[in-house]
């Protein structure tokens, strides 16, 4: 626990992207997949994927048997996005394998058998893939991988086939969101295999313009191409962003709204996860563009999550929403504060 | 539910059977679905019973049994493109093997082209290395009995060249692990 977590410090170009993260869907083969598993097979390969990780030694892990934690630990895990929601509803079965600062996180018994995360602040594609690759080969040169030479690595849902590759890149476009370009590079990025997605809500103006960018073609596409494809298509969402940032930067309104944001941050005794999240978001704003010196990017992203519901009750015991919304002012305070010399 | 059968195995077909009026119920996993002849051919049923653990149960013929066991039905898991058409996942790898030709149309909306042309597991590497061996092999054999000794020599180069891939690979894997180790200190 002592160790310093990854989103408690920003990476490349933090100004716009928040974090990185590359998934990899592998399953075993001669075991049918999670939706037709035994409890006991799920067991067998939870034990088998662990013992190949230990026999290698590369890295620090520890285990986790999802069965033993209480909802909020378990949910506490899915806002940080170490897990899917999807893993931490029937935690039956089911194990997490974690690096010390939570950069790498290997779900087992999720929509497969294996499913190996690696997140990191920023904007990084290629650590990212390069420590999720060096974790498969380990994995791979252990274990048999159910693999097809014309459909790559077999998934229970066909959508992943081929290089079972996610890649994604968490943008944070306030400028973008608010000239209303969203739908244009929505339509765009689709002819191209992409997608663009609101991480806090779906719709035209999600929640504290948080936005995730991914790609969904995985056959006939090495992992190279895609994550390249990503890279320059995020790079120029970026420069976008950037660019429409100094003019609205200028508008008194814009201006006036982060000054204010970062008041009610700084004062408020109540506040739910919707006010927080817009509320970090329009300072985060001001931190990237000079406006703000008081706090920094990273104290913002650690912000994003140590606000959530489950987070808080983890750090602060709060049992009850409202206590929650207290204990969420008392949080950002104390973070927001420690930072002014 | 449990096989009935092997007791070991999820259960994944299900068999009815009527016999002088009366009912009776299999549920087995898709091994013993598969060596009791319960698979996916009719064939396989007319094979059924002979010399299997279920044999008796199942040696007075096909009366009764429902038509739902006739399904195709996959060696791996024992689920039918029904199943996967109706939850949009598959059971098992060997799934794509065996409804390839009925999920061909899905899979090619889904991703265009079906070709794989990312990283390839390490045991298909190996098994890809070894079709490759014997292939020059016979050549070399063949050019061997044709006397055609400078294509014979090519080849051999060739065959060391494929042989010696393994041992750079090891040396691959070996700094990957002086890497890691020093990788995990910084983290
Ligand atoms: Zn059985
Ligand atoms: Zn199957």
């Amino acid at each position: 626990m002592s160790e310093r977590k990854w989103y408690k410090s920003a990476g490349p170009c933090g100004d716009t992207v928040v974090s990185t993260r590359v998934r990899l869907a592998r399953n075993l083969d001669s075991y049918p997949f999670p939706c037709r598993i035994s409890e006991k097979q799920q067991a067998e390969i939870n034990q088998k994927v662990n013992d190949s990780l230990l026999c290698d030694g590369s890295f620090n892990f520890r285990y986790i048997d999802m069965s033993q934690l209480s909802d909020t630990e378990a949910m506490a895990m899915a806002e940080k996005r170490l897990v899917s929601p999807d893993f931490i509803k029937d935690r039956t079965a089911k194990a997490l394998i974690v690096s010390d600062d939570e950069t790498i996180s290997i779900m087992l018994g999720e929509e497969d058998h294996i499913r190996i995360q690696v997140m990191r602040p920023g904007f990084d594609l290629e650590e990212c893939y390069r420590v999720a690759d060096k974790v498969d080969r380990i994995l791979d040169a252990h274990l048999n991988y159910a693999f097809n030479e014309k459909l790559g690595f077999l998934t229970e849902c066909p959508t992943n086939l081929g290089t079972g590759l996610r890649a994604s890149v968490m943008m944070h476009l306030p400028a973008i969101q608010s000239a209303g370009l969203l739908n244009q590079i929505m339509t765009t990025i689709a002819k191209i295999g992409l997608t663009i997605r609101g991480t806090y809500g779906e719709g035209s103006s999600p929640l504290g313009a948080m936005y995730q960018i991914s790609n969904q073609v995985t056959l006939d596409i090495s992992e190279e191409s895609a994550i390249n494809n990503l890279k320059s298509i995020a790079t120029q969402i970026m420069e976008q962003e950037r660019s429409y940032r100094s003019t609205l930067i200028k508008n008194p309104a814009v201006e006036d709204k982060i000054y204010r944001a970062l008041g009610t941050l700084k004062y408020a005794r109540i506040m739910d996860t919707k006010e927080s999240i817009s509320l970090l978001s329009d300072v985060r704003l001001g931190v990237a563009c000079g406006l703000i010196s008081d706090t920094d990017i990273d104290t913002l992203t650690g912000l994003c999550i140590d606000t959530q519901p489950a987070n808080i009750t983890v750090i602060t015991g709060a049992a009850s929403s409202q206590e929650r919304d207290r204990q969420r002012t008392e949080i950002i305070r104390r973070a927001l504060c420690s930072k002014q010399a | 539910m449990l096989c009935e059968n092997c007791k070991k195995n999820t259960a994944t077909t299900y068999i009815k059977r009527t016999v002088n009026g009366s009912t009776q119920e299999y549920h087995l996993c898709g091994e013993c679905a598969k060596a009791l002849g319960m698979t996916n051919d009719f064939n396989g049923f007319m094979n059924f019973g002979v010399g299997s653990l279920f044999g008796s149960l199942f040696s007075d013929g096909l009366t009764g049994i429902e038509s739902q066991t006739m399904v195709k039905r996959c060696p791996g898991c024992g689920i039918s493109f029904d199943d996967i058409a109706r939850t949009g996942l598959c059971g098992c790898p060997q799934c794509y093997t065996t409804f390839y030709d009925q999920l061909l149309p899905t899979l090619s909306r889904i991703h265009g082209k079906l070709e794989h042309l990312g990283k390839v597991s390490k045991a298909t590497e190996e098994s890809v290395k070894e079709a490759k061996l014997k292939e020059l092999e016979a050549q070399l054999k063949q050019a061997v009995d044709e006397q055609r000794y400078e294509d014979a020599a090519k080849i051999r180069d060739e065959i060391a060249g494929v042989k010696s891939s393994p041992d750079d690979k090891d040396a691959e894997s070996k700094n990957i692990q002086n890497d890691g180790s020093a990788e995990g200190e910084n983290e």
